[in-house]
């Protein structure tokens, strides 16, 4: 069920009005049921997949718990019998047993996302190779690749590994987990939510809040501007760009990119603009996923405003058990020793930082793509990274650093760094991006961005200036938002202009949204993911 | 003091009722206004998508309803059934009309009216499943929002299409805001008829060559859901007392097999229906296809719609007994205002026409000069 689809609406209208009228008490055990139900719909094999992650996690967590406490009652019982020496191996023996739990919960999961998500591209790989060497291939298997897998696998193992470190306690009732783990608005494309963030809203009980709801109708409305008034209508120019390579090269190779660099924000940050607003109007708080990461200085900065509880959640459950583990803390010492400090010190940094965006990329999806596109930021970010004392120089020789020339320089810098890392998102394979790439600069022409050829992309020219508006509309909204809250903003103006900002965009995606016939409708980019 | 307190909250919810009612009213007038200017208006070009609506401003008490596709539109005069005969009648029509579409029309007029005769063109029992969109809309759009619509609708989908979409146009129509012509807003408020009773009129010529013999069919019989709608039209006559007859219009092409033929002789042998194959009486009609069409034969240009219509109103006079209506002042002062409008249009697309003539013999000289 698409977003964008009038089933959807029709599913969100019903859900809406039964959640506020039915016995506050079942507020919470209703959505799990819609959540299931919006499952069962887009796919009734999909509910195996997601149960089967439920109950390992939940029962892994509980038993990690009862582990803890078990051992708690009886160190506490113990203690005053035990040295120092016996204290700490038994806490230690103590928190191996758990981690072998929480490894058994760890492996059971990302062995399903691993079967499911990743065995065509190891055959894939492993049948390069008999090609190269000779040998019999491997047949392809055929598996359903459930609906948000990474999103809620990534969830529920991050609840994992929060019970194994004690940040908080795990969940007894399982149907209560079982929505921590489906609530549907987030089942699509994210974001990655901490239980202790979601969890106090999503099961307490809501009444009907005026200010609550139209927010989250707001929302949801300028989500749907988003991705139908600019991420659909422009899908058509990006798809010719990046299939018909023959044809396109050159400068529209540029066009492309960034084309696809703002269907990208637009049809990501449109679709969580429509799960955070969805679960606001039944009262339930869903992180935010992005800070206007196109006005970030550098690269590093933008990773902090994109996608943000994926970021965050490869920082805490693997860059830092990384750093901080045992061979890791091995290595850092030999390089310390053998290589100096300087040097020494990056080592575990670098590779710490390696695995990050290695698994970021393979995340994103099974292909040699997004590997060398995680591997790409990886190496920039690494080289910014050195480069770091260079640019202090500079700015403080200059001092350029607060002159808003310099700060849009370096947006655009980012914004342009970022969208030709993006481009291995585009085209079919590694050598193809590389190609087309090079052909950017070497089958270079004005031409191409002639009239003609901006209507060569299979876009009209109303369509052009339908983007144009809304592109305007777009980095509008974003300025505001330093500000502070644009719907805060909005509601503290007079009620005529209020009306007309709503109607305003209420009508903007009616009229101006690229659905219905004619035009495809268009899965979100994330949800593939 | 609790009286002012009292006064003024009154003023208050007051002022929130009046704006909350503003609001409401706004929001659907402006919905309404974008519908109706975003909505094709069909006045030029292709014209058939204005046919249905033209019913609703009708007088409703006709003898005879057509209903069917071009074969009847096209090909049925109702100006020379009241010349003629007396007979009032109006063609609920509209291009590749399909079998489930007219039965939703027929059940839609028995609720404005009950006619002598229903007359259905067969044709359209050669389609059992949805066909495309954009006459699914021709025909559909037209029709006053009621449960026959709504069924209608559902039976006439196909997979792209979405009910709401059919029940709110703009969520079909709002590409159409990038492409709005002069005719959108001239006709945003009114619109001019395009039918004479539901005849859609051409008085040009384009005689039939060579017409090509149907493809064989590797199975000639008529779907089961169109037999069905058949069933269901013939139930919904009697029930009504209304009598349903049958025809097949003297149109070459699309070709009209044997066996389709035979299949609907038996039906309507089986249910007791009167059915009229006009292409085996073409000579009978005094049907010229050198004179009588407009397109090669597939549609009859206005002689030819005349000589057909004058044909068919002697069956509906003597086999249906119909009787003429003359006589009753308020129909014979509409059809005088009918047949004003008719002859109008005659004159109007025969001056268009030898002017088009004109102008093709100047642009001949012209060419041969130059040569």
């Amino acid at each position: 069920m698409l977003f964008t689809s009038y089933e959807f609406l029709l599913f969100l209208g019903i859900v809406f009005l039964l959640y506020y009228i039915i016995p506050k008490k079942l507020q919470w055990p209703f959505l799990l049921l819609a959540s299931y139900l919006f499952y069962f719909i887009a796919n009734p094999w999909y509910l195996l997949y997601i149960m089967a992650t439920t109950i390992t996690v939940y029962i892994t967590a509980r038993a990690i718990e009862r582990k803890k406490e078990r051992f708690k009652d009886w160190y506490n019982s113990q203690k005053k019998q035990l040295d120092r020496e016996q204290k700490k191996l038994l806490k230690e023996k103590e928190k191996k047993k758990e981690f072998h739990l929480l490894l058994l919960g760890l492996l059971l999961n990302l062995g399903i996302l691993a079967v499911v998500k990743y065995t065509n591209f190891a055959i894939s790989n492993i049948n390069s190779l008999f090609q190269l060497f000779g040998g019999t291939e491997i047949s392809f298997i055929n598996i359903i690749v459930p609906m948000g897998i990474s999103f809620y696998t990534f969830q529920s193992l991050g609840y994992l590994i929060d019970i194994y470190y004690g940040k908080y306690n795990a969940e007894k009732n399982p149907f209560r987990f079982a929505l921590f783990v489906s609530f549907f608005p987030q089942l699509v494309q994210g974001p990655i939510s901490r239980f202790n963030d979601l969890s106090k809203s999503l099961f307490e009980q809501h009444k009907v809040e005026w200010k609550t709801i139209s927010f989250g109708l707001e929302r949801i409305l300028w989500g749907f501007f988003k991705k139908l008034v600019i991420a659909d209508r422009i899908l058509p120019a990006v798809n010719l760009i990046i299939h018909d390579t023959d044809t396109y090269k050159g400068g529209f190779v540029l066009i492309g990119m960034l084309f696809y660099a703002l269907e990208l924000y637009a049809d990501f940050t449109g679709g969580i603009d429509i799960t955070i607003g969805t679960a606001q109007t039944l009262g339930i708080h869903i992180t935010e996923n992005f800070k206007r990461p196109y006005f970030s200085k550098n690269i590093k900065e933008y990773w902090k405003r994109w996608h943000i509880t994926m970021g965050t959640w490869f920082t805490d459950y693997i860059f830092y058990p990384i750093s901080v583990c045992q061979p890791m803390l091995k290595i850092n010492k030999f390089s310390r020793k053998h290589f100096g400090n300087i040097i020494g010190k990056r080592v575990s940094v670098y590779l710490s930082s390696f695995v990050v965006w290695f698994t970021t990329g393979i995340w994103h999806g099974a292909s040699w793509n997004f590997i060398v596109w995680g591997l790409g930021n990886f190496v920039v970010i690494m080289i910014s990274q050195e480069f770091e004392p260079l640019y202090e120089r500079f700015h403080k020789r200059f001092h350029v650093s607060d002159k808003l020339y310099y700060r849009m320089f370096q947006v655009i810098r980012t914004v342009l760094l970022m969208s030709c890392l993006r481009m291995f998102d585009c085209y079919r394979d590694v050598p193809l991006t590389f190609r087309m790439f090079g052909s950017m600069f070497a089958d270079f022409q004005v031409s191409n961005f002639s009239r003609e050829s901006f209507l060569s992309l299979g876009l009209a020219g109303f369509d052009y200036l339908i983007l144009a508006v809304g592109l305007i509309i777009l980095v509008t909204v974003s300025l505001l938002q330093r500000k502070g809250s644009v719907r805060e903003q909005i509601a503290d103006m007079k009620a005529p202009c209020r009306f007309v900002v709503w109607y305003g965009l209420f009508l903007a995606v009616l009229v101006f949204g690229a659905y219905g016939i004619g035009y495809d409708a268009s899965q979100f980019i994330y949800n593939q993911f | 003091m609790k009286d002012n307190a009292k006064k003024k909250l009154k003023k208050v919810k007051l002022k929130q009722i009046f704006t909350a009612v503003l609001s409401v009213t706004l929001v659907l007038s402006g919905l309404w206004l974008i519908q109706a200017l975003l909505m094709p208006k069909y006045m030029h070009g292709i014209v058939e998508g204005a046919m249905i609506a033209e019913y609703y401003e009708e007088e409703k008490n006709h003898d005879v309803i057509f209903i069917g596709d071009c074969e009847l539109y096209e090909n049925i005069s109702p100006a020379v059934l009241w010349k003629e005969y007396g007979i009032n009648s109006y063609i609920r029509g509209s291009a590749q009309q399909l079998i489930w579409q007219s039965y939703y029309l027929m059940e839609e007029t028995f609720r404005y009216e009950k006619p002598k005769v229903v007359v259905f063109n067969v044709l359209s029992m050669q389609y059992n499943t949805p066909q495309s969109e954009a006459y699914n809309r021709m025909t559909l759009d037209g029709m006053r929002l009621s449960s026959s619509k709504i069924k209608a609708v559902q039976a006439s989908m196909t997979d792209e299409e979405h009910l709401i979409e059919y029940l709110f146009p703009i969520l079909r129509y709002h590409s159409r805001a990038l492409e709005l012509e002069k005719d959108d807003f001239t006709y945003l408020f009114h619109k001019d008829k395009v039918t004479h009773n539901g005849y859609y009129m051409r008085v040009d010529v384009k005689p039939a060559g060579t017409v090509p013999k149907g493809r064989p069919l590797g199975d000639y019989s008529f779907g089961e859901l169109a037999y069905t709608y058949l069933d269901k039209m013939t139930a919904l006559c009697e029930e009504n007392g209304v009598e349903l007859v049958l025809v097949k219009a003297p149109s070459l092409y699309p070709y009209w097999y044997e066996e389709w033929d035979e299949q609907i002789i038996d039906y309507a042998d089986r249910h007791n229906l009167k059915y009229y194959n006009f292409l085996d009486v073409t000579e009978e009609i005094g049907l010229d296809f050198q004179t009588d069409t407009y397109d090669g034969g597939l549609h009859l240009n206005l002689s030819g719609a005349e000589k057909l219509s004058y044909y068919f109103g002697k069956i509906l006079i003597e086999e249906c007994h119909l009787s003429s209506r003359r006589g009753e002042k308020a129909l014979e002062a509409s059809w005088e205002k009918k047949l004003k409008s008719y002859y109008e249009e005659i004159k109007n697309q025969e001056e268009q026409l030898s002017q088009k003539e004109k102008l093709s013999q100047e642009d001949n000289l012209y060419q041969k000069d130059n040569l």
